[in-house]
């Protein structure tokens, strides 16, 4: 009777998989910490504060097993049944599907919200690192779920720009299991944040402030607690007159139109918002809503789309993985055939790869923000200073580049595993599936590709991925892994090369016509670099980094090549005449 | 107003869902050595139902008792890390060989000695033994009345229980007086994960045997943190007679172990009436299927 009940108690998703760890355990977690921590002082106040560095490592490791155990026993298996039911408006409010609120109370129970948030207000207080890892194994389970659970990121833009009362009162209610949602985009304002016309009047009588007009696309927008970008500043037209506001659901004042009918993460209700009178608190200052507080957001809702995307590469080779161990033909498992196992080692490749970009992001964030929260309670030394500045400049860089080039194999990689499924791919009778709808959105929300190499090119163009290659190449590398640095050596040349061509030309039009290609040098070099690290550590990598420095000398070459034989006026031979 | 004390008692089972070869010994008793130790799949059905009353009785408390070698301590921190209060090892060389009746006499004894309690729940049976006949032997031996195959607790006050059944035939719903004894069955709703704070809060906890063999960093902890010193007892801290303990005090002896292949199709259906439970007995000892 109880046997299938047992036998899922056993499967986790974060136990099963050692990549995790390795990434947790990485030897710059002990500064991340510590600083996260201000050096383990909150044991005195809190009983479950880390003691040392250990203690707080054991602790991360001790509570992604619950979440690697629930992502196992409970949101996986429900993500079928959340895929066919999806979420229903009832009376302008959203009703999730049943499989999503089981999650969501899994999770709230299980004390897995706020888990980047200060314990004063309930939160675990983790660094960055082991949250995106909590993200990463969720959307392993389900990519849509992950939507609604991750948006409690929302949260750190109110840590870290909303004034006391409101932390009080909206981050205690998230780390209870409040959700959030970010209410930005508008019918005539999508890429282009800066044409947002949702109207917020500050009403004189009532002292608060009034929001009126519509957002579309909005992910969770019934969410408990919503950051809303509006128009504050009454004739404006720009970006100049954006404020960004709460909004507390128990307020009322928005219903909900109607949830989008999508090709994929179907769980995730995709609203239109109608505000009528709608209060609101601001948050900051007025003025600055997309300026900055937007811009935090976004970076921070781009780094979990990148856990995201990471999520689904390893569901779709997973199942890829699988099905070809399982699958008989002409008298033997598909696994055995060239063109089944090339394709599995090139996924699994771009899978490690994803991972290491996405945790050296992490771990930039988390060093930053460590030192942005420090600031607040006192001066920071002239080196602390640099420290934080140097982080956030890496962050900023790399936050666009790992969205951009993981969500892209989040997409190969489900393609690649409907494919090596065949005709049974192709049915609604595997999970690959749905993985292959739900993979698509990663490119193109929170910024589709395209727009994350406009912000990642000033990487190329300041020469900011440049020397951070640098540093990578002077690790030190076991013997056997040398080749594969010479390799790596050359081919950063190529991309110098190019980098100067490009740049030379002083052609914004012309830098901008060869940023994907620049964008994606870099990319893949960093990405091979840390593979190559990675496999420094640990043996098992070596596959990975192997197969994945292969991949980079056909994007160089490949590039690189385009790059040498174009001229200043190719852009105007792809143009269309209207 | 008094706080409602209840006891869940658990197990810690060798995992015998993944059976080897060697999963028993020659003598015909279950290999602990070679399989991983977990908690009793249907201890932690037993749990939720504690919890949900937890839930619902504001200062309610949770220990969770266990008899069992030293590790067993390990199901005590699991049930810690879920939400129960604290725990009691009940942990000596002289309950060694216990069958369910030497091990229900211990923890009956066990339970006099924690004094007042509203509600014990533990799971209707063990992966190990399957018996379900720990439960139901406590709460002879506490003179308690006793509701067995519960699915859910329906409501609890003070005074009564409400409680769903789960039967062969269907559902029952019974009331029982507090203090009872309430056996949980494997269909009742699956136990919350463990908390991420509570982990965090109760993971060094130790009893004192555990703290004497590790090589203990943090020293100073437990005294700042009375409760993360479990309780461990010995046959000297409980009130028993010697004899009533262990193998001298078990009846149950292996006779032989044999792999039986079920053939019988057929069924056979007995009133419950006394005249056929009376015919099933003679029928069962003729045979040897028991006595």
């Amino acid at each position: 009777m109880t046997n299938d009940l047992i036998f899922n108690i056993m499967a986790n998703f974060y136990t099963d998989n050692k990549a995790l760890k390795f990434h947790l355990s990485h030897p710059l977690m002990e500064k991340i910490v510590a600083l996260r921590e201000h050096n383990y002082t909150e044991k005195e106040k809190f009983d479950y504060a880390p003691l040392d560095f250990e203690d707080a490592m054991d602790s991360y490791d001790k509570v992604l097993e619950v979440i690697g155990e629930i992502c196992a026993d409970i949101i996986a298996p429900n993500a079928e049944s959340i895929d066919a039911e999806g979420p229903q408006v009832i009376n302008g409010h959203v009703k999730y599907a049943r499989g999503t609120q089981e999650n969501l109370d899994a999770l709230i129970k299980a004390g897995l919200m706020g888990i980047t948030l200060p314990r004063q207000y309930g939160g675990l207080n983790f660094s960055i690192v082991p949250y995106i890892m909590a993200a990463d194994l969720v959307s392993r389970a389900d990519a849509g779920f992950v939507n609604i659970w991750g948006l409690q990121d929302c949260a750190e833009t109110i840590h870290e720009f909303a004034d006391e009362e409101q932390k009080d009162k909206y981050l205690t209610r998230v780390c209870q299991g409040e959700t959030m949602a970010m209410d930005l985009t508008e019918p005539d304002a999508g890429s282009d944040l800066q044409a947002v016309e949702l109207k917020a009047t500050f009403n004189e009588k009532k002292g608060i402030w009034l929001l009126n007009g519509v957002k579309r696309f909005i992910t969770n927008g019934d969410g408990d607690i919503s950051l809303v970008l509006a128009r504050s500043e009454e004739g404006t037209h720009d970006g100049r007159g954006l404020s960004m506001f709460i909004h507390d659901k128990r307020n009322g004042g928005i219903t909900v139109r109607r949830i989008e009918h999508k090709m994929g993460i179907i769980g995730s209700p995709t609203c239109e918002l109608v505000f009528k009178d709608a209060p609101a608190e601001l948050v900051g200052d007025r003025r600055m809503g997309l300026i900055k507080y937007v811009m935090a957001l976004m970076n921070g809702a781009r780094l979990g789309i990148a856990a995201q995307s990471v999520g689904v590469c390893e569901a779709a080779f997973q199942e890829a993985l699988a099905y070809a161990k399982d699958r008989e033909q002409f008298g033997k498992a598909i696994i055995h055939f060239p063109a089944v196992y090339e394709m599995l080692t090139v996924m699994k490749a771009k899978l490690d790869a994803s991972r290491t970009l996405l945790y050296e992001t992490a771990r930039f964030v988390d060093y930053y923000k460590a030192y942005y929260h420090i600031s607040n309670d006192r001066t920071l030394d002239k080196d602390e200073r640099e420290l934080m500045k140097k982080y956030q400049r890496l962050a900023d860089i790399y936050t666009p580049l790992v969205k951009g080039l993981s969500s892209e194999y989040a997409n190969q990689n489900a393609y690649d595993a409907v494919q090596v499924h065949g005709g049974s791919g192709f049915m609604k009778d595997y999970p690959v599936e749905r993985i292959y709808r739900d993979a698509r959105i990663t490119s193109i929300y929170e910024g589709t590709t395209q727009l994350q190499v406009v912000a990642a090119i000033r990487g190329v163009t300041t020469g900011g991925y440049l020397a951070q290659i640098r540093e990578y190449e002077k690790e030190a590398l076991k013997p056997e892994l040398e080749k594969y640095r010479r390799i790596l050596i050359g081919l950063t040349e190529e991309y110098a090369e190019a980098v100067e061509k490009v740049v030379a030309a002083k052609d914004n039009e012309y830098i901008d016509f060869h940023a994907r290609r620049l964008v994606e040098m870099a990319g893949h070099i960093i990405m091979s670099y840390l593979l190559l690290i990675d496999a420094n550590r640990d043996m098992s990598f070596l596959k990975s980094a192997k197969a994945y420095n292969k991949i980079t000398r056909q994007v160089v070459h490949g590039h690189g090549e385009f790059i040498r034989g174009s001229a200043v006026t190719d852009p105007a031979s792809y143009k269309f005449e209207l | 107003m008094k706080t409602f004390k209840i006891i869940v008692l658990a197990k810690q089972v060798p995992d015998t869902r993944n059976v080897g070869k060697d999963a028993m010994k020659a003598d015909g008793t279950v290999n602990r050595a070679a399989l991983p130790a977990i908690f009793n799949p249907e201890d932690l059905n037993a749990l939720e139902q504690a919890l949900r009353v937890k839930d619902q009785i504001p200062g309610a408390s949770i220990t969770v008792l266990t008899m069992g070698p030293a590790r067993a301590a390990d199901i005590i921190r699991e049930g810690m890390f879920r939400g129960a209060d604290d725990g009691i090892l009940l942990t000596d060389r002289a309950f060694a060989g216990s069958d369910t009746l030497a091990t229900s006499y211990a923890i009956s004894r066990a339970i006099k000695k924690f004094g007042d309690v509203d509600l014990i729940v533990c799971g209707r049976q063990a992966i190990d033994g399957d018996t379900a006949q720990v439960g139901p032997q406590v709460a002879e031996k506490l003179k308690l009345p006793q509701v067995t195959y519960v699915e859910e607790v329906q409501s609890v006050n003070e005074q009564t229980i409400q409680l769903k059944r789960r039967l062969d035939n269907g559902v029952e719903i019974v009331k029982a007086p507090v203090p009872s004894v309430i056996t949980v069955t494997g269909s009742a709703a699956p136990c919350r994960a463990r908390n991420a704070r509570l982990i965090m809060k109760f993971k060094h906890a130790k009893t004192v045997s555990e703290r004497q063999e590790a090589n203990e960093d943090y020293v100073g902890l437990f005294n700042e943190r009375p409760y993360l010193n479990i309780t461990e007892w010995t046959v000297n801290d409980v009130e028993v007679e010697a004899e009533q303990l262990g193998l001298s005090g078990s009846p149950t002896k292996v006779k032989k172990i044999e792999n039986v292949v079920l053939q019988a199709k057929a069924a056979k259906k007995i009133e419950a009436t006394d005249a056929d439970i009376n015919l099933l007995m003679k029928e069962l000892i003729d045979s040897h299927t028991i006595g």
